[in-house]
């Protein structure tokens, strides 16, 4: 790795329709953010079902939680937690043109990614040897309320959809480590890790708001 | 005008580079404008012909040409492939594209590769969509109300899969539009000089990116119901039907703004060019977009009277909804303010922006009709809507169309169309869909419910009329084509400004250069100065122009 020449930065060629570089980073930025928006927008939805149901089926929310694993959900929590902080790293190491730090930053990132993933794969397998499934592949007999298939479904969509987000940020932290690798970075142009940055951030916020709602019903 | 010499070297965007793959691969927006337009009019000829075949069922009460279950499917893909396919992106995607960033003096939209990234994102929901029809179809009708959308057999999950895949199409088309209106004004162009099309484009996008992510959970979701049963929609684990329909119509009571602001863009443009006067009411018409915009996300209800919703949430829908007809209004009154006393032009943009105000203030009238409560419970579900949201999307979204494609058809292309020819095809159009909708307003209230394969023997004269004044818009719409593509091969040349126009576009030679402007312009004024014998470049150093 320290073969490769820090100081051969590329230059990065600002967009032709763009005035200048800030003008460029800035657009970029706005239009992560205005991307965030539509992700809240996204999430809303299935928010608002889990609200709707657990105001017309409360005692079958209370009773269908303890089916999850609440340690494993807290454990994961922390996991994401760190993994905002260490890519936080990332992109102020980036931002000051330290790259071998920033590489090794989103390389604990991904790792810490992979960790939740993996306890998720635990927990999923859980509930499907004890058929707590969605819907009409349900088929548990422990849990009494007849209403609490319907608690599944909205677990595996959250949790799914969720998941899907988390597996998107490990290949776009990947491809910042190759970008990073190929020198395409510096003090001057850092936009993507970045871009990339608020999107980790943004995926484990929903985590946060998933967590409570999902594990901690009472 | 001096702009224009730089077009004697003869290099424009539609030939700075040659071949099929540098039309495939462009970032050109003006280009994706012109792929979205070709693939837009394709969809929209294949929904036509759908409608087509539905009003030729409709010829007799009994069957005509095809059984209830074909029926049903013709009439799910007409209004899904029109909806999500047609009228949703007809504007922005094609004329908007194209305009958004010449009107603010750019090179091109914030993120050229992301806008074309959309277009085959469009495409690709289209394919899914379609492709669908090869199979065993769908027959849930446009809105996939639960619970018989998870139970019906058939490709629902296809054309499902098609909505949800072209709505981040319209998602990313938002972003990219409210960025470029941010970052990419020329120099000299403030909030206050944005041309009226502009504001209309801002405001949609507002809407696409709030709007449409909710579409996609709940068509993600409906999908998940028909795979894995999932029962949130469903009654019979303890789901909630009603819920569906209110997730689709908190987009698709929105979704119709998507449709109808671009319109309100493209007509504030097209008036005061062919009065000679300056616009009425800027601001007025600017402003109201946000307020329709902002009303248009608090009435999803009032599709959802007689749905076992509350009486005083049905009330305060239906209250709310009445509100929609004040902002508008205020735009119709502008429009008629600015023709007031100006000296009219009948070109056909100007002859398409006058049938724009006849449809769409029948469209929008009826709306108040039914969204009073006593009357919507007496209307729902009849012809009565039926012909209230075709006055609405197609008397007004598409009348806008054909208004903005005749106005910047010289821009686009370089080439003039026949003036004469046009205004026949106008006289058919605008006959022809006064004789196939009318009728359904009588129809509607004398009770005959849509979506159903046969009728009343009573109804037979209505409908006969309704299906003879559909051929007369298929003529209209055939000679449109002859007449466009014979004025893209033989067309006279068209000079750089042709109805003398002040928006930033038409300071550019026709068809634009690839970087649209030959010298980024200098804004100095708005773009709305017309006078009966000139108007006021809004360009540094631009001489006036002549009427
Ligand atoms: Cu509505």
């Amino acid at each position: 790795m320290s073969s490769t020449h820090e100081s051969a930065y590329p230059v990065h060629h600002v967009g032709h329709h763009f005035n200048n570089a800030s003008d460029e980073f800035e657009a970029a930025k706005q239009g992560m953010w205005v991307f965030l928006v539509t992700e809240i927008l996204m999430f809303g939805g299935l928010f608002v079902a889990y609200g709707i149901f657990r105001g017309m089926y409360p005692e079958m929310y209370v009773e269908a939680h303890h089916a999850l694993q609440m340690k494993m959900g807290a454990l994961n929590t922390i996991v994401l937690i760190t993994s905002s902080l260490t890519m936080a790293l990332a992109v102020s190491a980036t931002q000051r043109g330290k790259k071998q730090r920033a590489i090794g930053m989103m390389a604990a990132t991904i790792f810490l990614a992979c960790c939740f993933l993996v306890v998720k794969y635990f927990e999923y397998s859980h509930k499907f040897h004890e058929g707590l499934l969605p819907g009409a592949f349900y088929s548990n007999t422990e849990i009494t309320n007849p209403k609490a298939p319907l608690f599944f479904s909205l677990y595996f969509m959250m949790t799914g959809l969720h998941g899907i987000h988390v597996l998107i940020g490990i290949g776009l932290i990947s491809w910042m480590i190759l970008r990073s690798l190929r020198n395409e970075f510096s003090e001057n142009f850092y936009t993507p890790v970045e871009l990339v940055g608020f999107y980790w951030h943004f995926v484990d916020i929903v985590w946060i708001y998933l967590f409570p709602l999902l594990y901690l019903v009472s | 005008m001096s702009n224009a010499t730089t077009a004697a070297h003869g290099d424009n965007y539609l030939n700075h580079e040659k071949g099929l793959w540098s039309w495939l691969s462009t970032v050109d927006h003006k280009r994706i404008g012109l792929m979205y337009m070709a693939t837009v009019l394709t969809y929209f000829l294949i929904g036509g012909i759908f409608a087509l075949l539905i009003r030729l069922e409709l010829l007799h009460p009994t069957q005509t040409i095809m059984d209830a279950n074909t029926y049903n499917r013709m009439f799910t893909y007409h209004g899904a492939i029109m909806v999500f396919l047609v009228v949703v992106p007809a504007i922005p995607t094609t004329l908007g594209n194209f305009l958004l960033p010449m009107m603010l003096g750019a090179k091109d939209v914030a993120f050229p590769k992301l806008n074309l990234a959309s277009y085959y994102v469009y495409l690709a929901g289209g394919l899914f969509a379609t492709a669908s029809l090869f199979l065993r179809g769908a027959d849930t009708g446009w809105t996939f109300y639960t619970p018989y959308s998870i139970r019906t057999s058939g490709t629902v999950i296809l054309v499902l899969t098609g909505a949800f895949i072209a709505g981040f199409s319209s998602i990313l088309t938002g972003l990219n539009f409210i960025i470029t209106i941010h970052k990419l004004r020329a120099p000299g162009l403030t909030w206050s000089r944005l041309p009226l099309f502009v504001w209309a484009t801002y405001a949609t996008s507002i809407i696409q990116i709030l709007a449409t992510p909710v579409l996609a959970i709940t068509l993600a979701l409906l999908v998940m119901e028909r795979v894995l049963r999932i029962g949130i929609f469903d009654p019979a684990i303890g789901g909630d039907p009603v819920l569906f329909q209110h997730f689709f119509w908190f987009y698709s009571h929105p979704a119709v703004y998507i449709m109808i602001l671009p319109a309100f863009g493209v007509v504030s443009e097209v008036i005061p060019v062919f009065s000679r006067k300056p616009i009425f009411g800027y601001k007025a018409i600017a402003y109201s977009s946000f307020a329709i915009a902002l009303i248009a996300f608090i009435v999803w209800g009032h599709h959802m009277f007689v749905s076992g919703e509350s009486e005083f949430a049905a009330f305060l829908f239906s209250l709310i909804t009445m509100f929609v007809a004040v902002p508008t209004g205020v735009k119709v009154f502008s429009w008629v303010g600015t023709m007031y006393g100006g000296s009219i032009r009948f070109n056909a943009p100007m002859l398409y922006a006058f049938g724009f105000l006849e449809l769409f203030t029948v469209g929008g009238l009826t709306g108040v009709f039914l969204a009073t409560l006593a009357v919507n419970v007496h209307l729902t579900e009849t012809y009565f809507v039926v012909a209230h949201f075709h006055y609405v999307m197609v008397g007004g979204t598409l009348m806008a169309l054909l208004a903005g494609m005749h106005f910047w058809f010289p821009k686009m292309f370089g080439k003039m169309y026949s003036e004469s020819c046009a205004r026949v095809a106008w006289f058919l159009i605008l006959v022809g869909f006064n004789v196939t909708f009318f009728p359904q307003f009588i129809l509607g209230a004398q009770g005959m419910p849509r979506r159903y394969w046969s009728y009343l023997p009573e109804f037979t004269l209505l409908n006969q009329i309704s299906t003879v004044g559909s051929w007369l818009i298929a003529a209209g719409f055939l000679f449109t084509a002859f007449y466009l593509i014979k004025a893209l091969i033989s067309g006279e040349k068209a000079p750089s400004n042709p109805w003398n126009a002040l928006t930033l576009d038409w300071q550019t030679p026709s068809p634009p250069p690839h970087d649209n402007f030959p010298v980024t312009p200098i804004v100095t004024d708005w773009p709305y100065e017309y006078r009966p014998d000139g108007a006021i470049v809004p360009i540094q150093g631009a001489a006036p122009l002549p009427a």
